[in-house]
């Protein structure tokens, strides 16, 4: 199982019963490593476009006068990258529910039902159609029941029960996410959340299980070790990149690797082996070091949801508000302005992956004092890796992260139930996490699905197709 | 050179979107004309030549050759049928010789495969006779001079047989000189039957090499007008109103010199010296322009006042302190405002709003900035006050500053570096790429900053500015300062110092006899005359 956790090797892994919660690993690496693919046929096509638009100068004549001086776009290849990272929400929402829609056909195609109907689809199409419909939508209300509310749940706690699943999932993607999107926000494709959890987690759990300090000190220190593990990790490649120029995707990549066997190593050290245990795993935090539940035992939803909020509203302001976010997002669009303007690029370089790499200690801590209360070389899951789907998805943006994490935390939590009430594989809420992504990654795709391709139809065609995706998106 | 084609343009409509960039154009290019399209930066020429050489298909109306319509799905097509085109941005391989890129997409082969270049090099050498190019078809391409490479890619043009040739702004990368090089070129063309279309905004050229001139301006044709038509008029069609080309500018009153540059060298990562052994001073109140062909180290040189260059040795001295060596930031807080030269790469971020770029080198200082929480309400309101100071056209403060004009751009830029007390202003190539009418407001804006007492160093490649702005000028080559000479100095002994000439021998060569480079040149072009009265 342990295998599993590793950053690479997509679909290396044979597929083998997903006995542990995070034996889904290898799909979220598929669609991790999809997203590498996805920009290079794009890109030449961009670089086609742009060519073609700059050879002339004048794509919008009096407004813009490309000053032929100048064809080149700052920026340069990351601009597609950018461009799908802050592109517009509504594209989001789109892929969503292109991606559900998609997901539903599959659904149908799995299910027996229409198999059977199938075989009369010519005698009798109404019959096929109608089960097509009824299993898509029966997964999808199961999903729902899992993740948000459950009315055959047991009393109001039960009937919630799926919803707090949901937060306390959504809990360390969140974090995790906000970090990917404000590196991106600066320029810089962070891939190394996962590495940041684990460092954050080996630190907190170590403070939480090695050290006995009384209440609320010994969870601060917790926190504060698990927040200066992720942001040594993530200042260090800030620090290389901005010294060596090296750059931040191999960087963090392999940083994932060191953090992972680090780890495996620590978990069979006695400094970290539980007592009396031959399987890699630490002793159980101390309980003045992990997160109070926020609504009672009941629930696993922690302390650490709370602050995932805290988080969105600081790097809210941070972008938004402070003159530090302020030379982020510059160096982040155009770097030689901001440098001209007497921005320290180098130091905004360090700085934010430090910060990036502090959130995604979160998420770390989240882990280990919230949701597991041990550590394991499990302790980031594919978190790190589906924070930078979450991040794609939440447009860079705090509060598009806060929803995105919500969504696939919501994802995750119904799969389960999805599979226990009508035997839909768990894998399906992969493939339409991955297809989020890819819709994601090639907006005139979605743009042209839904006829909203500008040059094309007319403006009447784009509005109700607005309108009738914000309403399918909410659903 | 028997052939000679007619081409007419009828009715072209190209819209991007909503956007129209030509609005029912009508051209005729008569054989054996130098047609000159003149009209501001964006006001569509470019599309329209994108249209007629096939890289953009046009909304509506009709290209015309010898009367019979034809349409062009890319430029081969258009080469196909004589037309050539000359780029701004020369499409050559640099490592490449002449002969191999003027083969490039036309290879013939030997047996078995070879590349045959024998037949390209014959040719390359009948034409380069022919016209007195001076080009060795096994030369490499990167070694030569810029304007060397352009008659390369005029040779590429013939050797295809266009018979229409498109040289679009085929200037602005050229020394004065070699200006008048290929406006020779361009007549000796046209006289053995080459038509040529010339698209422009440097009304001079226009003037002294045109047989007809039609005037564009925002995608429609506004008029023709023919080559003995005042400069002032020409530039009004253009323009759209009555523009005035001399800058009315008060005599300078230099007070004490308080910016001195000594011995300024800066050493590029492959090793040139980029700037070599450079020393001058600007006193209070006084413009100095510095003067050069794009490329001999203007650039590097304003870097390194900024504390942008990284190996910079020798001495600036503002006010008596020491400025190399210290950060970007610091250097901007000693009083030095920059507009740097190309305002997209290095004076905007195109994606931040007006507001946010009027402050982006200010975001951290009071009242912007309390600690390190910012007053969006603050830089609003500074926003809105720049804005009206400097008649930016902007939808809004928040508009992001990509979106607007050049002209537009550049007041945002030039606005935010003259909105603090200044002890230093340098703006490099202060109106590049701008309308006509912020160019009179931009200039007006450096000589105002120049009388309030501010050292003020302008670093232009076009000498009319320089000519217009400069109380002296110096001029630079390859890195080193050619001369220092007063404002009033003559367009022919600065483009012989841009040419690397001192300014004794600039000034002996233009009183004595032209330079002559190539033998079948005239002793005096009619160019130089004209040139040198009228702007």
């Amino acid at each position: 199982m342990t295998d599993q956790n590793e950053p690479q090797h997509p679909g290396g892994t044979p597929a083998g019963p997903p006995a542990d919660p995070h034996a889904d690993t290898r799909h979220a690496d598929k669609h991790h490593t999809d997203k590498h693919h996805v920009p290079t046929p794009a890109d030449e096509e961009t670089a086609a476009v742009v060519s073609l638009d700059t050879a002339g100068g004048a794509m919008e004549p009096s407004a813009v006068p490309a000053t032929a001086q100048s064809g080149k776009i700052p920026g340069g290849p990351d601009t597609l990258v950018r461009r799908i990272f802050t592109g517009s929400g509504m594209v989001s929402v789109l892929a969503v529910l292109l991606a559900l829609i998609l997901g539903g056909l599959l659904i149908a195609l799995t299910d027996k039902q229409v198999g059977a109907t199938a075989t009369y689809l010519l005698a009798r199409p109404t019959d096929f159609l109608s089960a097509v419909w009824g299993a898509a939508t029966r997964s999808y209300v199961a999903l729902f029941q899992g993740s948000v509310f459950n009315p055959d749940g047991a009393g109001v706690a039960g009937q919630f029960a799926p919803l707090m699943e949901t937060l306390t999932i959504a809990t360390p993607l969140i974090t995790a996410g906000l970090g990917v999107a404000l590196a991106f926000r600066a320029g810089l494709f962070n891939i190394g959340a996962q590495g940041q959890i684990i460092m954050a987690g080996i630190l907190a759990a170590w403070a939480g299980f090695a050290l006995h300090l009384p209440l609320g000190l010994h969870l601060l220190l917790v926190l504060v070790a698990g927040i200066i593990g992720g942001a040594i990790w993530g200042g260090l490649v800030g620090y290389l990149k901005a010294r060596t120029g090296a750059h931040e995707v191999i960087l963090t990549i392999m940083f994932n690797y060191i953090a992972l066997y680090l780890l495996r190593y620590l978990l069979n050290t006695p400094a970290f082996q539980r007592p009396g245990e031959s399987n890699p795993i630490s002793p159980i935090l101390d309980p003045s070091a992990v997160y109070p539940q926020i609504f009672g035992t009941q629930y696993r939803l922690h302390l650490g949801f709370l602050l995932a909020i805290a988080a969105t509203v600081f790097v809210w302001w941070l972008l938004n508000r402070s003159t530090v976010g302020f030379e982020f997002r510059a160096v982040g669009a155009n770097p030689k302005a901001a440098q001209t303007a007497g921005i320290n690029v180098s130091r905004s370089t360090i700085l934010v992956m430090a910060l990036a790499g502090a959130l995604a200690g979160l998420s770390g801590v989240a882990q280990v004092a919230g949701t597991e209360k041990v550590l394991t070389d499990g302790v980031a899951a594919t978190y790190g890796f589906d924070a930078i789907t979450v991040a794609l998805l939440g447009r860079s943006t705090p509060w598009g992260t806060f929803a995105a994490g919500l969504l696939f935390g919501a994802f995750r939590a119904g799969a389960v139930q999805m599979q226990i009430q009508t035997g839909t594989p768990i894998d399906i809420v992969l493939v339409v996490q991955s297809l989020i992504v890819l819709f994601i990654a090639a907006p005139p795709l979605v743009r042209a699905v839904f006829g909203l391709n500008p040059r094309r139809r007319k403006r009447a065609t784009a509005g109700k197709s607005r309108t009738a995706a914000t309403t399918g998106g909410a659903a | 050179m028997v052939r000679v084609l007619k081409l007419e343009l009828k009715g072209i409509t190209k819209s991007f979107g909503s956007l129209l960039a030509n609005d029912h154009i009508d051209v005729v290019v008569e054989p054996g004309q130098i047609h000159c399209l003149l009209g501001e930066n964006g006001a569509g020429k470019s599309t329209l030549m994108n249209v007629l050489y096939g890289l953009y298909e046009p909304t509506d109306g009709e290209i015309l050759i010898d009367d019979e319509p034809v349409s062009f799905r890319g430029p081969g097509d258009a080469m196909a049928a004589g037309i050539g085109m000359v780029h701004q941005h020369f499409m050559l391989v640099p490592v490449f010789t002449v002969a191999e890129n003027v083969a490039l997409g036309a290879e013939s082969t030997k047996a078995g495969g070879f590349l045959n270049l024998d037949d390209t090099r014959r040719k390359i050498q009948e034409i380069s006779d022919r016209y007195g190019f001076d080009v060795d078809p096994d030369a490499l391409v990167e070694e030569l001079p810029v304007g060397v490479q352009q008659r390369v890619e005029i040779i590429k043009a013939l050797v295809r047989d266009a018979k229409v040739l498109i040289l679009d702004e085929p200037t602005a990368v050229l020394t004065p000189q070699e200006t008048d090089e290929l406006l020779d070129i361009m007549r000796q063309l046209k006289s053995s039957g080459t038509s040529i279309v010339f698209i422009s905004h440097k009304l001079r050229e226009v003037k002294a090499v045109s047989d007809i001139i039609t005037v564009i301006r925002r995608g429609k044709v506004v008029g023709s007008a023919d080559p003995g038509a005042s400069t002032t008029e020409l530039a009004s069609m253009m323009v759209g109103r009555a523009v005035s080309l001399t800058l009315d500018k008060a005599p300078a009153r230099p007070q004490e010199t308080t910016f001195e540059v000594k011995d300024l060298t800066v050493i590029a990562p492959n090793g040139h010296h980029t700037v070599d052994g450079i020393s001058f001073s600007i006193a209070r109140g006084e413009i100095l322009a510095v003067a050069g062909v794009q490329g001999n180290g203007q650039t590097e040189l304003t870097e390194a006042i900024l504390g942008l260059q990284e190996r910079v040795s020798g001495s600036i001295l503002l006010d008596g302190k020491e400025l190399l060596g210290r950060s970007v930031k610091e250097v901007l807080h000693a009083g030095v405002g920059f507009v740097p030269e190309d305002r997209k790469v290095d004076g905007l971020v195109g994606t931040f709003s007006v507001a946010e770029n009027l402050v982006l080198d200010l975001y951290d200082k009071a009242p912007f900035a309390k600690g390190i929480s910012m007053s969006p309400a603050k830089v609003m309101e500074n926003a809105n006050s720049r804005i009206g100071e400097f008649d930016v056209r902007t939808p809004s403060a928040a508009s992001a500053a990509g979106t607007l004009s050049g002209g537009n751009q550049q007041k945002v830029v030039m606005a935010r570096e003259l909105s603090r007390p200044l002890r230093l202003f340098i703006a490099s190539q202060p109106t590049r790429g701008v309308d006509v009418g912020s160019i009179e407001f931009l200039h007006r804006r450096i000589v105002a900053e120049r009388d309030t007492g501010t050292p003020v160093m302008i670093v232009s490649t076009e000498l009319d500015e320089v000519m217009e702005l400069a109380d002296r000028i110096a001029v630079l080559y390859k890195g080193k300062l050619v001369g220092i000479v007063p404002a009033g100095t003559g367009r022919d002994v600065l483009g012989l110092m841009m040419a690397g000439l001192s300014p004794d021998e600039a000034h002996a060569d233009t009183v004595h006899h032209r330079p002559v480079r190539h033998t079948e040149q005239e002793p005096t072009s009619p160019s130089h005359a004209e040139g040198g009265d009228h702007d």
